[in-house]
């Protein structure tokens, strides 16, 4: 099981919790799970979402591996200018 | 619309041209000349991006009709480096990394040149002044200040 | 794939990253032979110009062409009736580009000519008759959120939006953690302050242009000025209903992004004209246009509250931003929001974003979206407390900073970063102790951005003279080519003089994100690196076939094939060319390439240094010394690097004294052009001093940060900090021009 970090916002679709729990191996699998189990976050999922892994930042990269141990943060799409 | 009938030098070139009466220099230059060093950043006379020497004045070429280079000398940013050999304010640019998206650096190179004719050793505070007339929104102007303050210390050397 | 192959960042000598080389590039730039995005042309091409709307929000019942399509000269006409239903995903790009069945801002463009000649095109805009229904309008960002507001879009308000607030709201953003009411209570000292910035623009001086052609079988080229070409490209092709592989963008030189032009505003435009006209059409927008009708960033309107103990240490920070992002949902509140606390390591935060339409032009991104404004209010408040408890601005942010392993305010635990050094750094510098005169103060603020990859596609060929070319997809603007030509030098041990890199069209290469986020020494350096050693394996392995050896018996050292182990010695190296020489001879031409989706990238921090002076008879500021302090972990080209601290910081100081979009009453922009709209000159400034502060970001084999966009997050705090302590009273609105000055001075004497 992966433990995954909810800003606040999100947190109207996950009952209130700051922090959910879903098994996943990889970035696909995490946000596919999340989805499934909080279907709140899905249209957040569709808008756009970055992940930190161990503090660094993945957009899209649906084969990124997660361990049980990671510390996993969702975060809004970045985009620079 | 007739088309004015137009005689000029640039670049010490004499050259002939056709244009409409409301076309300025700057549109001349670029569209009928093939000339493209010169800018439009604004089309107003407030960013110098256009910056011409016209009988060895500054000048913003979008605040000149077309018509009005008839007898004159008009010098642009292609005429300033003699065929291979870069001018020194050119060749220091590039050594003071002062340029980075590089749009305004013909008009400020025009510009700096006008200045080191009249006054060979300016002030910081001279050069800034007298380029005061170019944006610039990349650099900051710290490198090309140093960079014109560079080349005229070569230049009165040489 | 972000972290090299080796476990451990390498110590390494550097030859060649970390020196000064001549940009490859230059002598183009230097001499007027570059060519911007205006600065092409096509036989039998037309000139293209815009319509656009005079009112700031407007029913469009109805466009009448007729006289227009009629005049001699003109070959095409277009509205919005001639782009097809697009996904919903580009539907507000499409809109914005060409107006649907609302005008929403001054300037929103209606329908487009495609003419011979430019006074023939103005001639055909006059002709075209729109029937407008005037609505009420609203540009303020308070004001958009009232019930009462004049709305944009009915039912757009996303699920995080609460029932019962304006249609205005597209988006409300919240995050944070710990308990900030506990926080409060437990600190000594708690301020709770309103601050205000205006929209500003990137200010680019090249406006917008392109030249796009289009045959009768749908091929289609484009030339273009942007960041991004691939972006244009996908974009373009999703609003005219073209495959991608049929389009073809050609990025041109670009005078000047700054995030402005991640996005279209002419091309699909220019490509509907094409296609209808049969015949190129070029386009290039006036100085005005680009006021009016591009990307500025948002106007804001933000409370801050933070609680302070007597001995600095910061209990509790809370903020509640909101932007308004133009006509469509675009305002990066959530970044501001994001950023606003990064510098610091807080137990109990929480900050609150939303996300505003008004009657704008659609907002684009700005170096550092978003972070500047909420950066600017935090490091206000601070600033303030420090000085009402007597501490050291420097030594409070030291003892509040994120460090290594710091739970980020926005939440994820740093990796390695580089605040504490930069804050050491200004520490240690003489410009903290320097003396200060009469109407002089000095301000002090850090920023914070984030970095990130993206897709990246890089090819190297290794031609037979021993030259390499090398081609990438993302348009320079700062003067990444050369840091590419640097690293691919580096790593093939070769002199830089004898590899090219270009920028190539989207024909040649794979998908590339657009150059934005600080992403490109990072990203496409990473790539680079990766494509000159599979290069290197490459040309490992011929030399390994003509000495008739193992593969692995071979190394790469200082441009040379060598042979390794048991037959060290035992043949000459080989150097790249003499391996190019014979490659048609050992199995073909030799290249590399790279394709990823870089991830990993760090995050850049810095400390800001700012004297002001402030004329109390005008409220004129005049900036006396500023000192960038930046971590940009692994500087490739040290010139370029100091480059992006200046050009961020000036635009900062512009943003923070001068420059701001003014509307009427009516709705309409009153200044549109740089006399009015007044950007940084030499004469305002001072040199810029830079200190490039180097903590390895772990995720790239040189250890390099993205450091573009930092540099703007400092300058409006740290400036307004000055300019408050200059002037003996707290500015809470920017710019601080110098009316407003003289009026605060005025209020606080009273």
């Amino acid at each position: 099981m992966v433990r995954v970090a909810i800003w606040g916002s999100l947190r109207a679709a996950t009952g209130g919790r700051a922090e959910v729990e879903v098994e996943a191996n990889n970035l696909r699998e995490l946000l596919d799970r999340l989805a499934e189990a909080y279907p709140g976050i899905r249209p957040q999922i569709d808008r756009g979402i970055s992940v930190s892994i161990d503090g660094l930042v993945y957009n899209d990269s649906w084969f990124t591996p997660i361990r049980p141990d990671s510390e996993v943060v969702l975060l809004p799409r970045i985009v620079g200018g | 619309m007739t088309q004015i009938h137009v005689s000029t030098k640039i670049n010490g070139d004499a050259v002939e041209f056709l244009c409409e009466a409301q076309e300025t220099l700057l549109d001349v230059l670029r569209d009928r000349l093939d000339l493209t060093g010169a800018k439009e950043g604004c089309s107003t006379g407030d960013c110098g991006a256009c910056s011409v020497t016209v009988d060895g004045r500054l000048v913003c070429s979008c605040l000149m009709l077309g018509a009005e280079a008839e007898g004159r000398e008009i010098a642009t940013i292609e005429g300033m480096a003699a065929g291979e050999v870069l001018h020194p304010l050119q060749q220091k640019f590039l050594e003071h990394a002062a340029l980075q998206c590089g749009i305004c650096t013909p008009g400020i190179l025009v510009a700096a040149e006008a200045l080191l004719e009249k006054n060979p050793d300016p002030t910081e505070t001279e050069v800034r002044y007298w380029l005061a007339g170019n944006l610039c929104r990349c650099t900051g102007y710290d490198k090309i200040v140093r960079a014109v303050m560079d080349a005229a210390e070569q230049m009165r050397g040489a | 794939m972000a972290l090299d192959d080796k476990p451990e960042l390498e110590v390494r000598v550097f030859k060649i990253v970390g020196s000064r080389p001549i940009r490859p590039d230059g002598i183009d730039k230097v001499t007027g032979r570059a060519r911007f995005g205006a600065d092409m042309s096509a036989p039998g091409m037309l000139v293209g110009l815009v319509l656009r709307s005079p009112h700031a929000h407007a029913r469009i019942r109805g466009i009448d062409t007729a006289k227009a399509e009629a005049l001699p000269g003109v070959k095409a006409v277009v509205t919005s009736a001639d782009f097809g239903e697009v996904s919903d995903d580009l539907r507000d790009i499409l809109h914005n580009v060409m107006a649907h069945d609302k005008a929403l801002y001054d300037g929103h463009a209606v329908a487009a000519v495609a003419a011979s000649s430019a006074s023939v095109a103005k001639r055909a805009l006059a002709l075209i008759e729109v029937d407008y229904e005037v609505l009420p309008h609203v540009t303020d960002v308070d004001e958009a959120m009232k019930l009462d507001a004049p709305v944009l879009h009915e039912g757009r308000s996303d699920e995080t939006v609460p029932a019962g607030m304006s249609a205005n709201i597209m988006h409300r953003f919240e995050y944070g953690h710990g308990d900030v009411e506990a926080g409060f209570a437990a600190a000594d000292e708690v301020l709770e302050r309103s601050f205000k910035t205006a929209a500003t623009h990137q200010g680019y001086i090249e406006p917008h242009a392109c030249l796009a052609s289009m045959g009768p079988d749908g091929q289609a080229d484009l030339w273009c000025c942007t960041q991004g070409h691939y972006m244009v490209r996908n974009t373009c092709a999703g609003l005219l209903g073209l495959d991608a592989s049929q389009l073809k963008v050609t990025a041109s030189e670009i005078g000047g992004g700054f995030g402005g032009k991640t996005t279209v505003f002419l091309e699909p435009v220019a490509l509907a004209l094409a296609r209808k006209a049969g015949r190129p059409v070029k386009m290039v927008m006036s100085r005005d246009e680009v006021f009016r009708a591009t990307g500025p960033t948002s106007s804001t309107s933000i409370d801050i509250k933070i609680g302070m103990k007597r001995d600095g240490t910061i209990t509790a920070g809370w903020a509640d931003l909101r932007y308004q992002g133009g006509a469509f949902q675009s305002s990066p509140v959530q970044f501001g929001a994001m950023a606003c606390f990064a510098a610091y390591d807080l137990a109990n935060v929480q900050a609150i974003g939303w996300d505003v339409v008004a009657n704008r032009p659609k907002a684009a991104a700005y170096r550092a979206p978003g972070a500047p404004m909420g950066t600017y209010a935090v490091e206000s408040v601070v600033d303030e407390l420090c000085e009402k408890l007597g501490l050291d601005r420097l030594e409070v942010r030291l003892k509040n900073a994120s460090r290594d392993g710091t739970k980020a305010a926005y939440g994820p635990r740093f990796g390695r970063i580089g605040l504490t050094a930069t804050l050491e750094a200004a520490k240690a510098h003489p410009h903290y102790t320097a003396p200060l005169g009469p109407n002089q103060g000095r301000g002090v603020a850090c920023g914070f951005w984030f970095n990130f990859g993206g897709d990246t596609c890089v090819s190297m060929s290794i031609n037979n003279d021993g030259t390499v070319s090398l081609s990438e997809g993302n348009p320079d603007i700062g003067g990444s080519r050369a840091a590419m030509t640097m690293m691919a030098a580096e790593e093939l041990g070769i002199p830089y003089e004898r590899v090219r890199t270009t920028i190539a069209d989207t024909s040649a290469l794979g998908q590339n994100e657009v150059t934005d986020g600080s992403r490109v020494t990072f990203a496409v350096g990473l790539a680079t690196i990766k494509a000159a050693r599979e290069a290197i394996t490459i040309m490992c392995g011929r030399a390994a076939k003509i000495w008739g050896i193992d593969e692995d018996a071979v190394f790469w050292e200082d441009g040379h094939a060598k042979p390794a182990g048991p037959n060290a010695g035992k043949f000459p190296p080989m150097s790249l060319a003499e391996i190019a020489a014979v490659a048609s001879n050992t199995g073909g031409p030799i290249a590399g390439h790279h394709e990823v989706n870089a991830e990993g990238a760090g995050v850049s921090f810095a400390t800001h240094l700012v004297d002001a002076e402030v004329d109390p008879e005008t409220g004129a500021v005049k900036i006396l010394r500023y000192t960038v302090f930046q971590d940009a972990g692994k500087a490739v080209h040290p010139a370029y690097v100091e480059g992006q601290f200046q050009g961020g910081a000036v635009q900062g100081i512009g943003w923070a004294l001068n420059e701001e979009y003014i509307y009427g009453p009516d709705g309409r922009l009153q200044n549109p052009g740089f006399l009015d709209y007044r950007i940084p000159v030499a004469s305002d400034l001072p040199m810029i001093d830079t200190v490039i502060i180097e903590v390895p970001n772990p995720g790239h084999p040189y250890g390099v940060r993205g450091v573009g966009e930092t540099s703007i997050v400092p300058p409006l705090a740290a400036v307004a900090n000055a300019v408050s302590a200059a002037a003996g009273v707290r500015l809470t609105e920017l710019p601080m021009s110098p009316p407003k000055v003289l009026e605060a001075i005025d209020a606080a004497g009273d």
